[in-house]
């Protein structure tokens, strides 16, 4: 059953009765709806993972690939040369006083935008090769973001990044969902001494400063590990602190529920204890759970970029939007290279993004409150 | 009352056993143990070679030689007698280390909670009785960006603006003559004038998150029927507001204290990081970049324990502001 189904109805019996007809889940979605940022927010998450799964197609070149003649260029802006895109070239000198390299535009190099070139090889979800990229220019360069102090193109090491932060985000989640559903479950539906300990265990998670411990647990990852352990180490830090907020509210409305006459009646039909947790009582919370989830995701992007921008997280040649953050850390080089910042305002995006989206769930986790 | 505080402060002592124990395993998590480090800073240093009998005496002079509950043993009750080992890196006590740093931390959370209560509770106030106006929407749009942007970011974007368009650096909390010099009144000057950048950096996501509490609590409050009496009672308005609504939504938000304070702590770490400010969050930063444990291990603690008191004092407060508190506990 879907919205549309929902609006059919509707037409047919008159809206009234067609709320008392719809299912808990359809209601939730037509409220979901009616909030505009939310569904917003949702569609440019969904943009944001979809730019992730497919950033190898649509990044120009290889996020570790050098181009030393343009070190710290600044971004390439796309313009048009008749109706096609296309970017000017840069003219180099070099300032007598500090060395640097400066890129002055040159308007008589004009590069024509090509979609759809072969270039460095890449694999789509890291399983299917392939070495179709949506544009890239063959005769010059385009650094839609400038380059870093190595020469590489920061558009694409963004767009790597985010297929990175995000997943880690993700990951983080689901890991401390199930964390939190397995011992909020066991502290709720048990209660007595089990309950009161894991809940002393829950405020004090709550109770210290998680930066700290996210920093020191970190730091004590080996170095020697590959880069692949390191993501899963870095996760399963977030996590291990991040199951705590879910574990309080699975535990608060499992006792609530437990109360309840269809648990009972249940358990006189002879269900066992999984299954009436499983099938009977977390429907009855799944909605105040997902909102909570959608909360989580944008905290563990940010813990990941934060441990990432310390050097703590994730290592190069790993690439996450906190590891790109490292090279912005002080003050010289953002005046002089401001495009090392772009990497904040994706996650700045996606985080208000998502916050949205929570907000709009929120509203919508109890569809009876107010219909 | 004296009931709740005995119990609260009991339960405190659990609470920093467990912040302890933790600790204590960030110490020993680190491969090798105390002496590997300094056996291999000894022979960079060209401190010569060392024996196995040296290595011996060494490892059971720092008991390292015991099992490890009875090694955590040994270091709390070293640490209750103000001694939580040496740092590698600085060669000095950890405790004169930490020390010398704590009263920056605490004031800088200090100024922090003040400033977002203070300024928290009037805005959502405002936004409250001007619900859906112009100033109500700029607040809410105010805290969403608040929650959105993590603080270290905003640190970063706030640096390099003031650089950018000011010329001003707000990097660390003395202007360079007054870093080192003696405390005197015009070092305190200037000590106020590095302090409302950090702050308010720290404190922009909890302000923006205490504006929504204050806001939707007085909102619950306001649509109650004893306002409308009170209203066609010929109450006046302001009276009325000040009397009854704001002093009830008021209460939650003391409440919050106990959240706030972890989320504090939490970013004054980072934030001072970044903006090179002397609280204990670089030197924890410093000490785990180095492998310096038992410095890194007792930052954590600190830190952890900085919250945990912080918490209990306003659970104190509070149930001394709310009787109805100290009676259901």
């Amino acid at each position: 059953m879907n919205t549309r189904a929902t609006d059919a109805l509707a037409k047919t019996m008159g809206e009234e009765e067609a709320i008392y007809v719809s299912s808990q889940w359809q209601l939730i979605r037509a409220k979901f709806l009616k909030h505009r940022l939310a569904v917003f927010g949702t569609i440019v998450v969904a943009l944001f993972y979809l730019m992730a799964i497919f950033s190898g197609f649509l990044s120009p070149y290889e996020p570790n690939e050098r181009h030393t003649d343009y070190v710290y260029a600044p971004p390439q802006s796309i313009h048009f040369s008749g109706l096609r895109p296309a970017v000017y070239g840069y003219q180099q000198t070099e300032d007598p006083k500090s060395f640097r390299r400066l890129y002055t535009v040159d308007r008589d190099k004009s590069y024509l935008l090509r979609f759809f070139v072969r270039g460095t090889k890449y694999k789509i979800l890291g399983l299917i090769p392939s070495t179709v990229h949506l544009f890239g220019v063959p005769d010059g360069t385009v650094f839609l973001f400038g380059t870093d102090r190595l020469g590489r193109d920061l558009f694409t090491r963004n767009l790597y990044s985010s297929a990175i932060s995000l997943s880690i985000g993700l990951l983080g989640v689901a890991l401390a969902f199930f964390l939190g559903c397995l011992i909020g479950g066991i502290s709720g539906f048990y209660g007595g001494l089990v309950d009161n300990v894991i809940q002393r265990m829950i405020e004090f998670l709550r109770s210290v400063p998680t930066i700290p411990l996210w920093m020191a647990l970190s730091a004590a990852l080996p170095p020697q590990w590959p880069p692949l352990r390191i993501y899963f180490g870095i996760t399963m830090i977030l996590s291990l602190v991040g199951w705590a907020g879910l574990a309080r509210v699975v535990r608060g409305k499992l006792l609530e529920l437990r109360e309840e006459d269809f648990v009972m009646a249940a358990r006189l039909a002879g269900a066992s204890d999984a299954r009436i947790i499983a099938r009977h009582m977390l429907p009855g919370f799944m909605s105040y759970l997902i909102v909570d989830v959608t909360f989580s995701i944008p905290d563990m992007i940010i813990g990941e970029t934060a441990l990432s921008f310390l050097g703590l997280g994730l290592r190069p040649p790993v690439v996450s939007w906190g590891v790109l953050l490292q090279d912005a850390q002080n003050i010289r080089t953002i005046t002089q290279q401001p495009w090392l910042l772009i990497p904040a305002l994706f996650i700045i995006v996606v985080v208000l993004m998502f916050n949205f989206v929570g907000d709009g769930l929120r509203d919508a986790a109890d569809p009876y409150k107010t219909v | 009352m004296f009931g709740f505080i005995v119990r609260r402060v009991l339960y405190m002592f659990v609470v920093l056993i467990a912040v302890s124990v933790v600790s204590f395993v960030i110490i020993e998590l680190p491969p090798g143990d105390y002496l590997t480090s300094y056996i291999v800073r000894l022979k960079q240093t060209g401190g010569g070679t060392i024996t196995e009998d040296q290595i011996a005496s060494l490892r059971k002079q720092y008991g390292l030689d015991l099992p490890m509950y009875q090694r955590y043993l040994k270091w709390m009750w070293n640490m209750i007698h103000g001694d939580m080992g040496r740092s590698f890196q600085f060669g000095e006590p950890v405790w004169d280390l930490v020390m010398q740093r704590l009263p920056m931390t605490i004031l800088l959370s200090l100024a922090t909670i003040i400033f977002s209560y203070a300024v928290a509770v009037p805005m959502g106030i405002y936004s409250a009785i001007h619900q859906y106006s112009f100033g109500d929407h700029a607040l809410t749009a105010l805290g969403f960006t608040g929650v959105a942007i993590p603080n270290f970011l905003l640190a970063l974007i706030v640096m390099f603006g003031l650089h950018r368009y000011f010329g001003l650096n707000i990097g660390g909390l003395f202007s360079p003559q007054y870093a080192t010099a003696a405390w005197s009144g015009a070092k305190v000057l200037d000590l106020l004038k590095h302090l409302p950048a950090p702050i308010l950096v720290i404190g922009l996501s909890n302000l923006a998150w205490l504006i929504r509490i204050m806001r939707g609590t007085l909102l619950d409050e306001l649509n109650r029927p004893y306002v409308a009496v009170a209203r066609s009672k010929g109450l006046k308005e302001s009276t009325l507001l000040w009397k009854y609504p704001v002093r009830i939504a008021i209460n939650p938000i003391i409440s919050t204290i106990g959240y706030s304070l972890p989320a504090i702590f939490s970013g004054s770490t980072i934030v001072s990081i970044v903006l090179n400010i002397p609280t204990i969050g670089p030197l924890l930063f410093t000490a785990l970049v180095s492998q310096d444990s038992y410095l890194a291990g007792s930052c954590v603690f600190l830190l952890s324990a900085l919250t945990v008191v912080g918490t209990l004092i306003s659970d104190i407060l509070l149930a001394y502001v709310d009787p109805r508190i100290r009676l259901v506990q």
